[in-house]
């Protein structure tokens, strides 16, 4: 058991979160980080989605990684990665319809998150399956990490709420501040805004972490 | 004269390396600098001396602003006055303008220098003069009724986003100050479009006189208006391209005056501050397009004169003092022309043709400030080629 949390493999889960996360640092995955921020609640949906795709296609590719003729080996990736979406949007629309609404053909898109393949490409094809694993849990709580703060930040000035799942929409401005003239950043509910988001903290983290920054 | 020297002298030995105060030596200099010539001498090398640098060149650009910001503050008092149906006197519209315009020029200068200082501290630079043209500029291209805490998170983003990131004064891609309007328009919305907000007191309805319309004149063709049917005011009032021309018609507090920008950028090119190949290509840029849509016209928005796209909105002051500037245009005296032929075309081709912007030189501008790089990019290219050429026949 000691060995399995040993360092080195706790190191695959803690670096993904902060100087090697798959958003900021191997800025990879960045298309859904501004498709589904705009609320609280799909963003950790996707986030938990991403994590659990990323977790057990590293592990399958990583048990198929000696049989793999490499050749073929991102089409075996692409069939894998499929068929974990493809569950994932069947247990959403069965369990929480009203955001896989919301998260429509984010889903979907699952497949293409760069990070997915990126991870697979990087790690699954060369490390055993658990290690395989924790680097899947690492780099997906990496991912949901960003996610969660562009969500929050976005969904407080942009719509004034925050949404959580199970807890529905929370209203944290109060309608006093309305009455006194403020009014909802409607930027912040656009892309772009999600852009500058996501630049702002990679603006900070490398500012804290000079070692990130590139020559 | 002589006191502000003696103040200042007092100060110094606090400010300087070693003193308690050092931390704030960048807000020194900067003040210091503004009231006297500086002292730093060169010491090595052949330099050109000229009693010009940044801070007077900025100066030169607010000075030109003043006849539009003066005029500007006269017209927002005009329009209220209208539009409550009262009758004033020239220091009576002046001053209600300047009653309504002056915080938001206080609000931009407190907030845009305040972020300035604190990263020419954190970065160990100088106070950069850079933001005394975008701190006059924001107020005059920004509805008369903008709250002033929407003017302010404008230029904190402006400034942050538009300037800093990409390394302060000098370094930006974005014009700032339309930075701060985009992010005005696409941030309020509400705020910033439709046909109550460009004059005072009219989004709050009281005492305002049945029947008058604030409404813009691109506002009025985008809903399908033709030339004879634009109305200053009052259903009865025509509005003339003479009037759009004076600018005595609702819209942002500075660039309704056609005439008081052509002013303040007869100045700018006398002291050869602003370019003359980005103004005059912006303006047959956008006569240039107002003509085709003249040629090929299938409604009234695109029968008018092509004349009025330069009178009409904010084509004037951004051709004047926004396309000009020297940061975000092309560099490449060729390049200059392409680029101020393609913010005209462009402005009046949002304008005409996209009914949710009715109002298409701040994209215009934004979206050619994008592409300046490349223009000149091709430029130069060209001119090697060309010079290769010629090197080999």
């Amino acid at each position: 058991m000691s060995e399995m949390f040993s360092k080195k493999n706790l190191k695959l889960i803690t670096n993904p979160l902060g100087e090697d996360n798959p958003i900021t640092v191997q800025v990879l995955g960045i298309c859904s980080a501004l498709a589904v921020t705009v609320k609280v609640e799909p963003a950790i949906v996707m986030a938990i989605s991403v994590t659990a795709v990323l977790a057990f296609a590293n592990v399958i590719i990583s048990l198929l990684r000696n049989t793999i003729p490499s050749r073929i080996r991102i089409i075996v990736q692409l069939v894998v990665i499929a068929a974990l979406v493809i569950l994932v949007d069947q247990i959403l629309k069965a369990y929480a319809y009203d955001v896989s609404k919301q998260l429509s053909v984010f889903v979907g898109l699952i497949i293409t998150n760069c990070i997915l393949m990126g991870r697979l490409e990087a790690f699954a094809l060369g490390n055993k399956p658990w290690p395989s694993f924790l680097d899947g849990i690492g780099n997906g709580s990496g991912y949901a990490l960003i996610l969660v703060i562009v969500a929050v930040t976005r969904e407080i000035f942009g719509s004034g709420s925050i949404t959580l799942p199970g807890f529905g929409e929370m209203k944290l401005i109060p309608q006093a501040f309305y009455d006194m003239g403020y009014s909802n950043n409607g930027l912040m509910i656009l892309p772009p805004m999600a852009l500058i988001v996501v630049g702002i903290i990679i603006w900070v983290q490398r500012a804290r972490n000079k070692e990130l920054i590139e020559s | 004269m002589k006191a502000i020297r003696k103040i200042l002298d007092n100060i110094k030995p606090h400010v300087q390396k070693g003193g308690k105060l050092h931390k704030f030596h960048s807000f020194y200099d900067a003040v210091e600098t503004l009231f006297f010539v500086p002292d730093h001498v060169t010491t090595k090398g052949a330099h050109i001396r000229d009693a010009i640098d940044l801070k007077r060149n900025m100066f030169m650009v607010v000075i030109a602003l003043i006849p539009a910001l003066l005029f500007g503050m006269w017209n927002v008092g005009y329009q209220h006055y209208m539009a409550t149906g009262q009758e004033g006197t020239l220091i009576e519209y002046f001053l209600h303008g300047l009653l309504k315009v002056l915080p938001i020029i206080i609000v931009s200068y407190v907030v845009g220098l305040g972020i300035e200082i604190v990263f020419a501290q954190m970065r160990g630079h100088e106070v950069n003069e850079g933001y005394f043209v975008t701190g006059m500029l924001i107020p005059l291209i920004v509805p008369v009724d903008t709250p002033l805490w929407m003017v302010a998170v404008a230029v904190v983003f402006a400034v942050i986003i538009g300037k800093e990131v990409f390394g302060g004064t000098g370094m930006n891609i974005f014009n700032p100050a339309l930075v701060a309007r985009a992010f005005l328009f696409f941030a309020y919305p509400s705020q910033m479009s439709g046909d109550k907000i460009w004059v005072n007191g009219l989004t709050e309805g009281q005492g305002i006189v049945d029947g008058f319309s604030g409404a813009t004149p691109m506002a009025q063709l985008t809903a399908g208006a033709s030339q004879n049917d634009l109305i200053l005011g009052f259903k009865n009032h025509a509005m003339s391209a003479y009037d759009m021309f004076m600018g005595w018609i609702p819209g942002s507090i500075g660039e309704t005056s056609t005439l008081a920008i052509i002013l303040g950028g007869a100045f700018l090119l006398y002291t050869g501050v602003a370019s003359w190949r980005v103004m005059l290509s912006v303006f047959a840029g956008g006569m240039i397009m107002g003509l085709i849509f003249n040629a090929f016209a299938v409604n009234a928005y695109m029968e008018i004169p092509a004349y009025y796209h330069l009178v009409m909105g904010g084509f004037a002051f951004g051709a004047v003092f926004m396309a000009t500037d020297p940061v975000t245009a092309s560099q490449t005296n060729t390049g200059k022309i392409i680029y101020g032929l393609l913010i005209g075309i462009v402005a009046v081709l949002i304008r005409v043709l996209n009914p949710a912007y009715p109002e298409g030189m701040m994209l215009a501008i934004l979206f050619m400030n994008t592409f300046a790089p490349l223009i000149d990019y091709y430029v130069v290219g060209a001119n090697i080629k060309k010079r290769l050429k010629r090197a080999k026949a």
